[in-house]
């Protein structure tokens, strides 16, 4: 019975706090369903400037609201996306991107993670040929054989 | 070699310590503007106190200048007002308003209020400007130099301890480098 009164409660918390962060609602009306895809794609790929963590279709922030109707209007003048993405870049940097572009500065961020596991397969291929140690070497020899016997010999 | 490797874990582990210290005293909100080196963007809009009078970014060219994004529904913008009256005291520099998203006549109130330290405030309700200098909120203060390019970006409040490890080595060598008539 307990039980299900705490599940019941968990299951209201959750559902509540989902109700909290709900994302904002713009009301933005598109001419035709690509352009309303293209709008949903980039606030989705680009970063809020003030909240660091959200991207723009969740934010909240007044910016975030700017940025979605600066997004929208280029969207209206049939700008490109790699020209709204350069717009963007243009005025807040490298860093509204979620997917930052390719250049000295990300070579680690892009290729990092491969030199690791190139790293890894490398080591695990190392260990896993390394030569066992030959039988002969596991042979005792006549000074440590007489040693054992006159330990056993003891008992 | 063999020995070596017995260590190689405790010295990556040292390595990521030191990486990891270091991003502790990092500021993630400190980030370089990607206007840093370029000029100023142009506008044309009404001064904060003069509906009728127009400005430009022509109107900004020839001397150093700091262009002070405020409003008053920002709280820290009222905590470093203070320290931009004295900064307008300062003939070298002249000190520029940007009034950003705000209210006409709450902002008039607030000038006539503190004390107007600005020779005028831009008055960007629509924040447009405000976008094409890639401000994300207030304060933020922007120092140009004599040939209209933007040489920082600061975002926070300006204090006397900002000022001195921001602002005065950077003005100083810019003063010098108008003298030279670079």
């Amino acid at each position: 019975m307990r039980l299900i009164s705490i599940l019941i409660l968990t299951l209201v918390f959750v559902f509540s706090t989902n109700q909290a962060s709900a994302s904002p609602v713009d009301t933005y009306e598109f001419q035709d369903e690509v352009t309303k895809i293209r709008f949903q794609a980039l606030s989705k790929e680009l970063r809020c400037p003030k909240c660091q963590n959200q991207n723009l279709a969740d934010s909240n922030s007044p910016i975030a609201a700017d940025l979605r109707r600066e997004l929208y209007e280029l969207l209206q003048q049939g700008k490109a996306d790699i020209e709204i993405v350069n717009f963007m870049v243009d005025r807040y940097g490298e860093f509204v991107l979620y997917r930052p572009r390719v250049s000295q500065l990300t070579y680690v961020l892009w290729f990092g993670p491969a030199v690791l596991i190139l790293f890894g397969i490398i080591i695990v291929i190392v260990i896993v040929r390394r030569k066992p140690v030959p039988k002969e070497a596991l042979v005792l020899t006549k000074a440590q054989q007489d040693k054992l016997n006159s330990l056993i010999k003891d008992k | 070699m063999g020995k070596l490797i017995r260590f190689l874990p405790l010295i990556l582990v040292i390595a990521l310590g030191v990486v990891l210290y270091r991003g502790l005293s990092l500021n993630p909100q400190d980030m370089p503007s990607a206007l840093v080196g370029k000029t100023m963007p142009a506008f044309e809009l009404q001064t904060l106190n003069n509906s009728d009078k127009m400005v430009t970014q022509a109107d900004l060219l020839g001397d150093i200048v700091l262009i002070n994004v405020w409003a008053t529904w920002c709280p820290t913008c009222k905590y470093e007002h203070p320290y931009l009256v004295d900064v307008a005291k300062d003939d070298q520099v002249k000190l520029y308003g940007l009034n950003y998203k705000d209210e006409r006549v709450a902002a008039q109130q607030w000038l006539q209020q503190y004390e107007d330290p600005y020779v005028f405030s831009i008055f960007d309700d629509e924040g447009t400007l405000g976008l094409n200098l890639g401000v994300y909120g207030a304060p933020e203060t922007f120092v140009i130099d004599h040939h209209g390019i933007i040489r920082k970006r600061f975002a926070g409040a300006i204090d006397t301890r900002v000022w001195r490890r921001e602002f005065e080595p950077l003005i100083a060598q810019l003063i010098e480098e108008k003298k030279q008539g670079k």
